[in-house]
């Protein structure tokens, strides 16, 4: 046979049928291999919106107390954290739904699409599995196809219980329908935006990193949109899926089709997945790797260095993230002080601690969002070193005259250094962008001192982690709770009116939320006591149990 | 002299799983001592019991005289391991690896690390994942042979060598031999296992079945006879130790235990020996025999 029929042959229709081949297969293994996961995400996200309800109706039962919520949530930091806003003049429960849970639930539905397809995709290729997998009558396609039909089973699940939830606590059913049906399209979009992260690295952490950075910029482009033009909505808004659902203006002034925006975009990225797909091998990126040194950098010499090593490509992606995000918070704060000059009731606002200048106020309510990505970045370094046990790399290292102690010690004290790098980085950002806006340079010391002061509490988180590394290591997944109870403290705590022990839970409510009030060490030095006791009781769980555990 | 590994009465459960079941072992120094086993037999747990990674749940373990579990760095100054499963960092080379567990060990001979790379064929620019199986092997077994360690751990160091780097880790464990170190080998492949060991331990299900001197174990298996006699010969099936008796075109063909062998020889010679053959154990079948089961022995274990 010539070449040419070959190609030819590549290309009929048949094959095309053919690489889809096992779908419903593969599709009905990854369901089953994820019910449980599908099903926390879709009761969590779909369940827990609707919930709000009776507590809502409780705690502002009259239309004047409503409207005083609305009062208070219109400044900027509610705006960067929540979005544009709608119905703040009439402020409905659904409007209050749409308007203070919607962006979080959104963005929830779009980190579960991205770590589902992500997990189903690249994480497969990685370890080899889809090796085997596609060795059987598997079609080229039916890997990421299954995935991405598992995704959107995931979503419809979310969507689902969200219309029927929000429905059956006394909301309009059709406006409950946009609402679950804006969720489900983000998350879908997102489905979208890792299957093409995925054939883009050869790395499942790169491959959902990339993904979670086009989330962390479409968050950014509307924050600041949603801020420059409260209400009216600006271009920077809708160049960003986040900003897609909430225009569609649900519980307010319902329109439809937005949503239209989210299924091209994810029908387009889904095409260009498929399109790179068909044209790399299985295992491969598109950033082939290039031969490196023959021996070792004279500093590579210990569990220290190894870990810093492994964690700097982590660390340089998350410092700018970080940094980017600081930058642009920073930005703010020339329009946050014209928002605030004319509004007395915000002018009481209570916003993280509270103060009396708003500006502070709204400083470090934003330095307290970034330090809870930095205790998110935390987690995530600590479920490194698990990996480095669950990938048997450590096992050799352990086999050296390397003690436990010596090895965990190293690994946690990489954590906690870069903690303090990225609380430094995010300080800074927020600093030198807000000294530019408003020309007072004392605010890059201020900032940079307000981040640092976070350090105890995701120190804390870090704490957390380890000793769950320690002593229940399969479940270390736990210790993102931690991370999303805080901030779910952050954000609803003062909508649902918490009671003070259940906000005290959080390491972060403990922290002076400089610059806006005075430093006050007590609660500093208590946490990094606990922070250090969890650490070490860690370390001292990890010296005793099997490795592998 | 203090035995290099010593075990005795060891168990450890994962859960409801017995993986080592009163496990006993003992590898003098200097031995090059053979671990056998079929799959899941608990090799690969032994070894990390040895090497403290795993806590025994109960019995004696000593590794050159020391507790693996309590003095674990201090002994693995003087052991080096290989794993059944290499993995590598993926974002470090080849070279970069051998070089960390060197420098981890307190450093290493570089004219020694080179040789080996050397008579290894390995490339140490690439990348961790950017390995072919055997490739991979070959950084963790460089690794582990430029170290002077006393005791070499190899948990199934040559499954993806192929035959010339067989040749090489052959020759290379014969110098650690001659150097004086001590071997544990645990290996699925019996052409290697005879040609360097000294002594096998055989397990199955977490218990050991035999151990000795590849000598002794010959010793414990069958001769396979095929004879023709001037008179019938069918009365060789009453004798104890005669096993499989088949009678094809007038001759006999069967097992018989090396124990008893003298003593069914004698009984021939009294029947008139026409032409007979004997074939030695063969190692496969030794291994067959000790590996199944009673049961899958009579069916499957010799024809
Ligand atoms: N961490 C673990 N958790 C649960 N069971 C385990 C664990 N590690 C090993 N086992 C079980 O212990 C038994 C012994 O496993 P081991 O890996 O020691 O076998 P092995 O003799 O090395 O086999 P192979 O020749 O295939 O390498 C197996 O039944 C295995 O499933
Ligand atoms: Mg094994």
């Amino acid at each position: 046979m010539s070449t040419g029929a070959v190609r030819a042959a590549g290309r009929s229709p048949r094959t095309q049928v053919g690489a889809f081949v096992g779908t419903s297969t593969l599709t009905r293994f990854t369901l089953r291999l994820d019910r449980v996961r599908i099903l926390v995400w879709a009761l969590v996200l779909g369940v827990l919106p609707a919930s709000f309800l009776p507590a809502l109706e409780d705690l502002m039962p009259t239309q004047e107390d409503r409207q005083l919520r609305a009062e208070l949530i219109r400044g900027p930091a509610a705006v960067v954290m929540s979005g544009p806003g709608y119905g703040l003049d009439d402020y409905t429960y659904g409007a209050m739904v749409a308007n203070e849970i919607g962006l979080l639930a959104v963005v929830a539905a779009a980190i579960m699409s991205i770590l589902l397809v992500v997990r189903h995709t690249r994480t497969e290729e990685e370890t080899g599995r889809a090796e085997l997998v596609r060795a059987n009558v598997v079609g080229r396609r039916a890997g990421l196809t299954s995935a991405l039909i598992s995704a959107v089973v995931a979503n419809l699940a979310v969507g689902l219980l969200l219309t029927v939830g929000l429905t059956a606590g006394g909301l309009g059913a059709v406006d409950s329908l946009a609402f679950g049906a804006g969720v489900a399209a983000v998350g879908l979009v997102f489905a979208g935006v890792a299957a093409l992260t995925a054939q883009l690295s050869e790395h499942a952490r790169a491959s959902t990193g990339l993904a979670m950075a086009f989330l962390g910029v479409s968050f950014a482009l509307r924050a600041v949109g949603d801020v420059t033009e409260l209400e009216s909505g600006s271009p920077l808004t809708w160049l960003s899926p986040l900003g897609w659902a909430q225009a569609t203006r649900v519980f307010v002034d319902l329109r439809w089709w937005p949503l239209a925006l989210c299924l091209g975009l994810a029908v387009l990225t889904t095409a260009l997945a498929f399109l790179l797909l068909g044209r790399r091998d299985v295992g491969a990126g598109l950033v082939r790797p290039r031969p490196g040194r023959a021996a070792g950098h004279p500093l590579l010499a210990g569990p220290f260095a190894l870990t810093f090593r492994l964690h700097r490509a982590g660390l340089t992606a998350w410092g700018v993230a970080v940094l980017l995000a600081g930058l642009a918070f920073g930005a703010l704060t020339d329009s946050v002080a014209e928002a605030l000059v004319d509004n007395e009731l915000l002018a009481r606002t209570v916003m993280a601690g509270g103060g009396d200048d708003l500006v502070d106020g709204f400083l470090a309510a934003m330095l307290g969002y970034l330090a809870m990505a930095v205790g998110a970045y935390a987690v995530s370094s600590v479920l490194r070193l698990r990996a480095e046990e669950t990938s048997g790399r450590l096992e050799p290292l352990l086999a050296a005259p390397v003690s436990r102690w010596r090895w965990l010690g190293a690994g946690l004290a990489v954590s906690a250094l870069n903690c303090v790098v990225l609380l430094a980085l995010a300080g800074l950002g927020t600093g030198v962008s807000s000294a530019v806006v408003t020309g007072d340079d004392g605010l890059v010391p201020a900032l940079l001192g307000a981040a640092l002061a976070f350090l105890p509490a995701v120190l804390l988180i870090a704490g957390v982690a380890a000793l769950l590394l320690g002593l229940a290591p399969k479940a270390l997944g736990l210790a993102w709770l931690v991370v999303a109870y805080a901030l779910l403290v952050g954000l609803l705590g003062p909508l649902l009116n918490l009671p003070a022990a259940a906000a005290d839970l959080s390491p972060f409510s403990h922290v002076p939320a400089l610059p806006a009030v005075e430093l006050a060490l007590a609660p500093l030095v208590w946490l990094t006591g606990l922070a250090l006791v969890s650490l070490l009781a860690g370390m001292a769980g990890f010296r005793r149990r099997d490795v592998p555990a | 002299m203090t035995t290099a590994i010593d075990i005795h009465r060891l168990s450890k459960s994962f859960g409801a799983v017995r993986a080592l079941d009163e496990l006993e072992m003992t590898v003098r120094p200097g031995e090059v001592a053979g671990f056998l086993g079929p799959n899941g037999a608990g090799k690969s747990t032994t070894i990390r019991v040895l090497l403290g990674l795993l806590r025994a749940d109960s019995g004696r373990v000593r590794v050159l005289g020391a507790d693996p579990w309590a003095d674990a760095v201090e002994l693995h100054r003087r052991i080096a391991y290989v794993p059944g499963d290499v993995n590598l960092w993926p974002g470090l080379t080849g070279g970069e690896a051998i070089d960390l567990f060197c420098r981890l060990r307190g450093g290493v001979d570089p004219r020694r690390r080179a040789a080996l790379v050397e008579r290894f064929e390995l490339d140490p620019t690439k990348k961790g994942r950017t390995y072919s199986k055997g490739n991979r092997q070959k950084v963790a077994l460089v690794a582990a042979l430029a170290s002077d360690a006393e005791l070499l751990v190899l948990d199934e160091p040559t499954s993806g060598l192929d035959p010339l780097m067989e040749v090489v880790f052959q020759q290379c464990v014969a110098e650690a031999k001659a150097e004086g170190r001590t071997v544990l080998l645990s290996s699925h492949i019996l052409a290697e296992v005879e040609k360097l060991c000294d002594t096998v331990t055989i397990i199955r299900a977490g218990r050991t079945v035999r151990s000795g001197t590849l000598t002794e174990l010959r010793h414990l298996t069958r001769t396979s006879i095929t004879v023709a006699t001037e008179h019938d010969g069918t009365s060789v099936a009453a004798l104890s130790g005669v096993h499989d008796l088949r009678e094809r075109s007038g001759t006999l063909v069967f097992d018989v235990d090396n124990d008893d062998l003298d003593r069914v020889m004698r009984h021939l010679a009294g029947l008139g020996i026409r032409s007979l053959v004997s074939s030695p154990p063969s190692l496969e079948e030794l291994f067959l025999r000790h590996y199944g089961d009673e049961a899958a022995l009579a069916g499957g274990g010799r024809r």
